[in-house]
C-alpha cells in the first residue's frame, strides 16, 4: 500500500516535510532564544499554521474539483461552519472572563439574551465541538449535493448556485439575532480545554496537529485517488454520460467525495480559528471562496500536491505585496487568476513536470 | 605638489562636508503603525485617516520630531478584512517594532486586534466614535463614546427647538454599534418616559441599497398622531441610496427630522444634498466650524492633498475621523515628550490628562483615567452644499461615559481599564 | 396671539400704501435671537401688515440673510439690503455671518409664508400654500383660513381648503361643527388627517357620538392608506425588478451564447457608472447650462465604454477558454479584480458624486403619502425600452439571427456560413454595453463606488440562473418575479430574511428545474 500511495523518492520529501513542521519549527521556535536570527517568532508560527489550514482546505478543492469534475465557489462555507462550530467551544472557555463576567459571551449579553439558544446547547463540552465540526459541514454538504446531484446540475449552474449557498449563510450570519456574533463575530478567546491559549507551547501544539492533519489529509487523498473509487471518480469527471451507461450510480461517488472535501474544510476551519483567533461571517464571502479555487489552479489541479504548492505561493505572494505594495496587491492577483487559467492550466506541477520532459 | 596639496584640501574639505550629512542621515528614527484598510469595503472611509496620518507626521517632523526622533511611518494594509487585522498588528508590534499603532475603523476590528495589543502590550490609538463598553489599558479611544454623540443628539430632538419629538425610529445597521447605540437609547428614552409603542427599531444588512420599503414603514409610523424623529445609525455608503430615497419620496425635515451619527462630510459627498436640508448629524467636529485653528488646519490638509495629488485633491474635506486621528498623534508626541521614553508603560501613563488645542475650538482633553478625551459635542443640520450648519452645541467639552449608565450592570464597572489581567501565561 | 395680528393684517392689506420701514428691533430678533425669540419675529413679521414681511421671510428661508456687525442684510449677488428698511448698503461688508435656521424655524417659516401667500393672484401659489398647510394650520390662522375659503374660485383649491379648514374645526367647541368637519375630513385619504383625527376616537373626547364618528372615518382614512401601500408595494416590486433586469439582461445574452458566466459583468456595470460620473463632470465645467441633459450623452457613452471594455475582454483573454466554462468563471474573476483595482487607483477608493438633473429628483404624488420617485418612474421605463430594443434586435437585425442560431447550435451555424468568432465579439460587446446602460441607471438612485459591481452580481446571476437561457421572457420574468417576491417579504420579515429566504427558494428551484424556468428544448449535449 505504501508503494502505491507514493514512490520512495516522494516518500522522502514527505518524510523532511514531517521533520519542518515537527522538528525545526518547534526547535526553533521553543528552544532557540529571541534575538538569534534563527529564531521563530510566534508570528510565524501562527501564521504557518495558518496558510498549513489553507492547503487542508486546497487539497479538500482538488478532491471534487481535479478529480470530480465539480468546481465549487462555495467551499469557503463549510471552512466557516467548522470553524463556527469549534467557536462556540472557544467562547464557552472564555467562561467569566469576558467584559460582562458573566458566564455568557458578550455579544449575547449585549443582545440582553438571558439564556442560550437551541443551537447552544452542550456547547461546552470539547467532544460535542469535535462532533459539530464534523456533522455540520457534512450534513449541509450531504443534502445540499443529494438534491444537487441528483437533479443533475451541473458545470457553471452549481458554480452559482454554490455561491448563492455561501452568500445566503454569510448574510444569515451577519444578522445578529441569529446568534453567532453578527458581524464582531468570535474573538477574544482564552482557553482550550482549560489550557490557556496564547502561551508558545499551545501554538505550538496547534501548529503541528495541523501540520499533522495536513500530511493525513494529503495521504487520505492519495489513497482515495489510487483506488479503484479513484478511478471510477476520474472517468466521472472526464465523462459522466458515460460512466452512468457504464452501470455506476455516479450520484453516490460524487455525494461521498463531496462529504468528504466538506467535513475536510471544516476540520481545518476548527483548527483555523483558535490559530488566527476571530472568525467572522466574511470568511463565508463568495469572493473567499473563489480564492480557493485559484490556490488549487495556481499548484495544478487533480495532483494533491499542486494545491498545497499553489496556496503557499499565492499567500505568500499576498503576505509580501500587501505590506511592500500594497495598492498593487490585488493587479497581482487579478493576474494570476488570468495567467494561471491561460497559460498554465496544469498549474505549477505541470510546468513543473513539463520542465523535467523537456 | 601643489596639486598633490589641492587634491589633499579637497578631500579634506568633501569630509568635512561629508561628515555632517552622514551624521544627519543616521539621525534618530521612532517607528510607527498604521492599520487602516486601504482595500475592500472600508476603504472609502479609512483611506483618508491613513493620509492625515502621514500629513501629521510631516508636520511633526518638519518641527524637529518626537523628542528629535524622525518618525517613520509603517503602512500595513488590512483590507477590510478582519483576521488580517490581527495578523498586520502583530506584525507591527512584533517584526517592525513599531512604538505605537494608529488605526482601526470598525468595531470588529478594534476587537480583533485588541487581544493581541493585550497580549504583547502595545499601543493603539482607536480614532472613531463607537458604541463604548470597552475600555483597554492598552488602546487610547480618541472617538466618541455614545454619551458624547447619541445621547445629546437624541435629547437636542426632544427639545422645543430640534422639533419635540415623542416617538422615534431607530434605524441602524445591522452590527454591534447600532445594536448597542439603540439599547442605551432605549433605555434612555424609557428614562425621559417615552415607551415602547412609541419606539420603531430596525435594521438593514451592509451594503443595503434599496430603502422604499424602510422609508414606507418610517411614513406609516410616523403618522400615528406624535411628533416623529428618526435616530440613523447606518453604516458608510447605505447612506447614500437612503438619504437619496428620503429626498425622493419628499419626507422633509421639517415633517420627520432624521439625525445620523456615522453621516459627515465625506458621506455626503456622493449626494444631491438639497433635498436633505435640515436633517441633522451629530459629531465632535464639523468642517465649517469658524476658528483659527480649523481654519489653519484645513488650509495644511488642502495643501497636503494637493502636494501628494491624493484623488480627492479638488475637494479636500475634513471630518471629525480625521480630527481624531490629529488630536490622538499630537497627544501621543506630547505624553512621549513628558515620559522622555517610547516605553508603552510610561507613555500611557503621561498620557493622563495631556491636552490639545483642536481644530474643533476647544482645548481637548484627555481624561486622567479612562482613557477617553473630553469632547464637545455639536449638532448640525445638512446645507445645500454639503457642508453642515451648527445649530447647537455643548457649552464646553463632555466627559466620556465608556460604560453606559444606561445598560444593566455597568453601574458596577470602575471607569478605568482593569489593572489586574487574567494571567495569560 | 396671532389672531390679533392677523387682524392687523387684513386691516393693513385693505390699506394700500402703508410701506413703512420693518421694526428694526424685531428684524434682529430674528437674525440673532434665540428660538422662542425667533418664532415670536416671524409671527410679529407676519403682523405687521408690510409687504416686504414676504420678502424678508423668504430671504430667511433662501439662506440669503447675513449680519455684519449690528446689521441685518439681505445679500443677493453681491449686492446687499438693509433687511429692516430696504435700502441698499454699499460698499458690500466684508466680514459678514450667515444667520442659520434650524428646523423649528424653517418650519415656522414655511407656515407663515403660506398663510401670506394663501391670498396671492397666483393660482400655483394658493395651491402650493394650502398643500403646506394640510399638515394642519395654526389655531390662529383660522379667519384667514376662512377669509381664502370664501374667496377662493378654483374647486381644487377650494376642496383641499375646505379640508383644512375642517381639520381647524375639530377643535371647536361647537359639536355640530365638529360632526360635521368629522364627516367631511371621512373622504380624504392622507395620514396627516389621520394624525389630527385619532385624538377625536380616543377616550379623551368627551362626545360619544363624535367620538364614534371619528373611528368610522379613521377606519375608512386607514383601508384607503392600506390599499395605497399596496399600490407603493406593488410599485416598489416593479422598481427593483426593473433593475434587476437591466443588470441581469447583459448576462443572459452572453452566458445563453457563450455558455460563459462572466463575473466581471458587476464591474462592466461599474465602469457604465463610471463613464456617466465623467459626463457629468464634462458637463459641469464646460456646458453647465445644459447640466440637466448630461443623461442623453451618458446613456450612449456608458453603452459605447463597456461594449469596447467588453470585447476587449473577448478578444484578449476569454476567446482562448472556449469551451472551458469554468475556466472562464475563474479568469474573468481575476479581471474583475484587476478593473475594481484599475477603478480605484484612477478614481479614488471613495464613492463619487453623481448628480441627478433637475427631472430625475423628487417624486410624484399620486395618493396620499405614495410618492413614486421620478428616478425610478424613469429608471422602469428605460428598462422597458432596453427590453423592446434587445427583442427588436434579437428578432429583426442579422446580427441577432446569428446571434440565436450561434446559440442554438454553434457547430450547425459554423457549418451554414456564420462566422461565430466575430458574432461571439459583438455578443460580448453588446451584453457588456448592457451593463454599462444598467450602471448608468444604477448611478443615479444609489452609490457608486469601485465596489458597485459586487452588490449587484450575485443578483444577476440568480435571475439568469432562474430565468434560464432559451428566450428573453425567462429574464423578465425571473427579474419582476425576484423583485415582487423580494419586497413582499422585506415588508413582512425585513430585509435580510427576505434576500435570504429569495437565494433559498432559488436554491430549491434550480434542484427542480436544473436550466432555469426558460430552458433551451432538445437533448442538452453535456460541455
Amino acid at each position: 500500500m505504501i508503494s502505491r500511495l507514493y514512490g520512495p523518492k516522494a516518500w522522502i520529501v514527505l518524510a523532511c516535510c514531517a521533520a519542518v513542521v515537527f522538528v525545526v519549527f518547534p526547535v526553533l521556535n521553543l528552544v532557540v532564544p529571541e534575538g538569534n536570527p534563527l529564531h521563530v517568532t510566534a508570528f510565524g508560527v501562527t501564521l504557518g499554521g495558518k496558510i498549513m489550514c489553507y492547503m487542508i482546505v486546497a487539497v479538500a478543492m482538488d478532491l471534487v474539483w481535479g478529480y470530480a469534475g465539480i468546481l465549487s465557489l462555495g467551499h469557503g462555507l463549510f471552512f466557516a461552519l467548522g470553524g463556527y462550530a469549534f467557536g462556540m467551544y472557544l467562547m464557552r472557555q472564555i467562561h467569566a472572563d469576558g467584559q460582562y463576567h458573566v458566564d455568557m459571551p458578550d455579544f449575547m449579553v449585549f443582545l440582553d439574551w438571558k439564556s442560550f439558544p437551541w443551537h447552544w446547547t452542550w456547547s461546552e463540552h470539547f467532544l460535542w465541538a469535535v462532533f459539530l465540526v464534523v456533522a455540520v459541514p457534512g450534513l449541509l454538504a450531504f443534502v445540499f449535493g443529494y438534491f444537487a446531484f441528483r437533479s443533475r446540475v451541473k458545470g457553471v449552474y452549481f458554480s452559482i448556485i454554490t455561491q448563492a449557498l455561501t452568500y445566503a449563510a454569510m448574510l444569515l450570519f451577519f444578522r445578529n439575532a441569529t446568534g453567532f456574533g453578527g458581524n464582531n463575530g468570535f474573538t477574544d478567546f482564552k482557553r482550550i480545554l482549560e489550557v490557556p491559549i496564547t502561551t508558545p507551547q499551545m501554538r505550538m501544539a496547534l501548529f503541528t496537529i495541523t501540520g499533522a492533519t495536513l500530511i493525513a489529509t494529503l495521504l487520505l487523498g492519495r489513497f482515495l485517488v489510487t483506488s479503484k473509487f479513484g478511478r471510477v471518480l476520474a472517468a466521472i469527471r472526464d465523462a459522466e454520460a458515460r460512466v452512468m451507461s457504464c452501470g455506476y450510480d455516479t450520484l453516490w461517488y460524487k455525494l461521498f467525495v463531496w462529504v468528504l472535501s466538506a467535513v475536510l474544510c471544516g476540520i481545518a476551519g476548527a483548527l483555523y480559528v483558535p490559530q488566527v483567533g476571530i472568525i467572522n461571517p466574511s470568511e463565508m464571502s463568495p469572493a473567499n471562496s473563489i480564492e480557493i479555487a485559484i490556490w488549487t489552479a495556481v499548484g495544478g489541479r487533480g495532483t494533491l500536491v499542486g494545491p498545497i504548492i499553489g496556496t503557499g505561493l499565492v499567500n505568500g505572494a499576498k503576505s509580501v505585496f500587501t505590506v511592500a505594495w500594497p495598492e498593487y496587491w490585488l493587479y497581482v492577483l487579478g493576474l494570476i487568476f488570468i495567467l494561471v487559467t491561460l497559460f498554465l492550466p496544469d498549474g505549477v506541477v505541470g510546468l513543473a513536470k513539463r520542465w523535467r520532459k523537456a | 605638489m601643489n596639486r598633490r596639496i589641492f587634491v589633499n584640501a579637497l578631500a579634506l574639505s568633501a569630509a568635512l562636508v561629508m561628515a555632517p550629512a552622514a551624521a544627519w542621515a543616521e539621525a534618530k528614527v521612532v517607528k510607527v503603525g498604521v492599520l487602516h484598510s486601504l482595500s475592500g469595503t472600508m476603504a472609502i472611509s479609512e483611506t483618508a485617516l491613513k493620509d492625515m496620518a502621514l500629513m501629521t507626521f510631516d508636520e511633526i517632523n518638519a518641527k524637529g520630531g518626537v523628542m528629535g526622533y524622525k518618525i517613520e511611518a509603517v503602512v500595513v494594509d488590512p483590507a477590510s478584512n478582519w483576521p488580517l487585522f490581527a495578523e498586520k498588528a502583530r506584525q507591527l508590534i512584533t517584526q517592525d517594532k513599531v512604538a505605537v499603532v494608529f488605526g482601526c475603523w470598525t468595531s470588529v476590528s478594534r476587537k480583533s486586534v485588541l487581544p493581541v495589543f493585550e497580549e504583547l502590550n502595545g499601543l493603539l490609538f482607536y480614532p472613531v466614535q463607537y458604541e463604548g463598553e470597552e475600555l483597554s489599558k492598552n488602546v487610547f479611544y480618541t472617538g466618541a463614546a455614545p454619551n458624547q454623540q447619541a445621547i445629546p443628539a437624541v435629547e437636542y430632538l426632544m427639545s422645543k427647538d430640534g422639533g419635540g419629538a415623542k416617538r422615534f425610529v431607530l434605524l441602524g445597521t445591522d452590527y454591534v454599534y447600532p445594536r448597542t447605540t439603540n439599547k442605551i437609547l432605549r433605555a434612555f428614552l424609557h428614562s425621559k418616559g417615552i415607551t415602547d409603542a412609541d419606539i420603531m427599531e430596525e435594521y438593514t444588512p451592509f451594503g443595503h441599497s434599496d430603502y422604499q420599503t424602510i422609508i414606507a414603514k418610517i411614513k406609516k409610523f410616523a403618522s400615528e398622531g406624535k411628533k416623529t424623529a428618526v435616530v440613523s445609525t447606518i453604516n458608510g455608503d447605505s447612506n447614500v441610496p437612503f438619504y437619496k430615497e428620503l429626498g425622493n419620496q419628499g419626507l422633509k425635515a421639517t415633517d420627520v427630522p432624521v439625525v445620523a451619527f456615522s453621516v459627515g462630510e465625506e458621506e455626503l459627498r456622493g449626494v444631491d444634498t438639497k433635498p436633505l436640508v435640515g436633517h441633522l448629524a451629530a459629531w465632535n467636529y464639523f468642517m465649517s466650524l469658524k476658528n483659527p485653528v480649523n481654519d489653519a488646519w484645513k488650509k495644511e490638509w488642502a495643501a497636503y492633498a494637493k502636494a501628494k495629488k491624493l484623488p480627492t485633491a479638488d475637494k479636500p474635506l475634513t471630518n471629525d475621523p480625521m480630527e481624531a486621528t490629529y488630536i490622538g498623534i499630537h497627544m501621543w508626541k506630547q505624553a512621549v515628550e513628558k515620559a522622555k521614553s517610547f516605553d508603552t508603560d510610561k507613555v500611557i501613563a503621561a498620557m493622563a490628562g495631556q491636552s490639545f488645542k483642536a481644530p474643533d475650538g476647544f482645548t481637548i482633553k484627555m481624561d486622567e483615567k479612562n482613557h477617553h478625551l473630553h469632547k464637545p459635542v455639536f449638532i448640525g443640520e445638512v446645507k445645500a452644499d454639503g457642508q453642515f450648519n451648527v445649530v447647537w452645541k455643548t457649552p464646553g467639552p463632555v466627559r466620556a461615559q465608556p460604560w453606559s449608565p444606561f445598560i444593566p450592570g455597568n453601574d458596577k464597572k470602575k471607569d478605568e481599564p482593569e489593572t489586574a489581567a487574567p494571567a495569560k501565561k | 396671539m396671532l389672531r390679533w395680528m392677523l387682524i392687523a393684517l387684513l386691516i393693513a392689506l385693505c390699506a394700500p400704501g402703508a410701506a413703512r420701514a420693518l421694526d428694526a428691533a424685531t428684524v434682529g430678533k430674528l437674525a440673532t435671537g434665540d428660538g422662542d425669540e425667533r418664532a415670536a419675529a416671524v409671527a410679529a413679521l407676519v403682523a405687521s401688515g408690510d409687504p416686504r414681511a414676504l420678502e424678508v421671510l423668504k430671504a430667511l428661508s433662501d439662506g440669503e440673510m447675513q449680519t455684519a456687525g449690528n446689521r441685518v442684510l439681505i445679500v443677493k449677488d453681491d449686492k446687499a439690503v438693509d433687511a429692516a428698511s430696504g435700502e441698499a448698503v454699499t460698499p458690500l461688508p466684508e466680514s459678514r455671518d450667515d444667520v442659520i435656521v434650524n428646523n423649528r424655524l424653517r418650519g415656522e417659516l414655511d407656515r407663515a409664508k403660506a398663510g401670506l401667500r394663501l391670498m396671492s393672484h397666483d393660482r400655483e401659489v394658493r395651491r402650493a400654500a394650502v398643500k403646506e398647510l394640510e399638515g394642519g394650520a395654526d389655531d390662529d390662522m383660522r379667519p384667514l383660513v376662512k377669509q381664502a375659503l370664501a374667496a377662493e374660485t378654483d374647486p381644487d383649491i377650494r376642496a383641499s381648503l375646505a379640508l383644512v379648514s375642517a381639520q381647524l374645526d375639530l377643535k371647536s367647541t361647537d359639536k355640530a361643527a365638529r360632526i360635521a368637519a368629522v364627516k367631511l375630513l371621512a373622504g380624504s385619504s392622507s395620514s396627516a388627517v389621520k394624525t389630527t383625527l385619532i385624538p377625536l376616537a380616543d377616550k379623551a373626547e368627551p362626545d360619544a357620538e363624535v367620538r364614534a364618528q371619528a373611528k368610522e372615518a379613521l377606519k375608512l382614512i386607514e383601508s384607503r392608506l392600506a390599499r395605497a401601500q399596496m399600490v407603493g408595494l406593488a410599485f416598489s416590486g416593479v422598481s427593483l425588478g426593473s433593475i434587476l433586469l437591466l443588470a441581469a439582461l447583459g448576462l443572459a445574452i452572453t452566458y445563453g451564447l457563450m455558455g460563459v458566466i462572466n463575473m466581471a459583468h458587476g464591474e462592466l456595470i461599474m465602469i457604465g457608472a463610471y463613464t456617466t460620473y465623467v459626463v457629468q463632470n464634462l458637463f459641469r465645467a464646460h456646458a453647465p447650462g445644459a447640466f440637466d441633459w448630461y443623461l442623453a450623452m451618458a446613456v450612449p457613452a456608458s453603452f459605447c465604454v463597456s461594449a469596447l471594455v467588453g470585447m476587449a475582454l473577448e478578444r484578449s483573454v476569454i476567446r482562448w477558454l472556449y469551451g472551458r466554462p469554468l475556466e472562464t468563471l475563474l479568469a474573468t474573476w481575476g479581471i474583475s479584480l484587476m478593473l475594481i483595482q484599475g477603478v480605484r487607483t484612477i478614481f479614488g477608493a471613495q464613492n463619487v458624486q453623481v448628480e441627478n438633473p433637475a427631472f430625475m429628483s423628487g417624486g410624484i404624488e399620486i395618493l396620499a403619502d405614495v410618492v413614486l420617485p421620478y428616478s425610478r418612474i424613469v429608471i422602469i421605463g428605460f428598462a422597458a425600452v432596453v427590453l423592446l430594443g434587445m427583442g427588436l434586435m434579437l428578432a429583426r437585425t442579422r446580427l441577432g439571427l446569428f446571434v440565436r442560431g450561434v446559440t442554438q447550435n454553434r457547430a450547425m451555424a459554423a457549418c451554414v456560413g456564420v462566422p461565430t468568432a466575430r458574432v461571439d465579439t459583438w455578443a460580448f460587446g453588446l451584453g457588456s454595453g448592457l451593463a454599462g446602460l444598467a450602471g448608468c441607471a444604477l448611478s443615479q438612485i444609489g452609490n457608486v463606488g469601485p465596489d458597485l459591481g459586487q452588490s449587484y452580481i450575485i443578483d444577476s446571476f440568480m435571475v439568469v440562473v432562474l430565468g434560464g437561457v432559451g428566450q428573453l421572457a425567462g429574464t423578465v420574468y425571473a427579474a419582476l418575479g425576484l423583485g415582487f417576491a423580494n419586497k413582499l417579504l422585506e415588508d413582512w420579515s425585513g430585509a435580510v430574511l427576505a434576500k435570504i429566504a429569495v437565494l433559498v427558494f432559488i436554491i430549491v428551484f434550480i434542484q427542480k428545474r436544473p436550466q432555469g424556468m426558460f430552458a433551451l428544448k432538445g437533448r442538452a449535449v453535456e460541455s
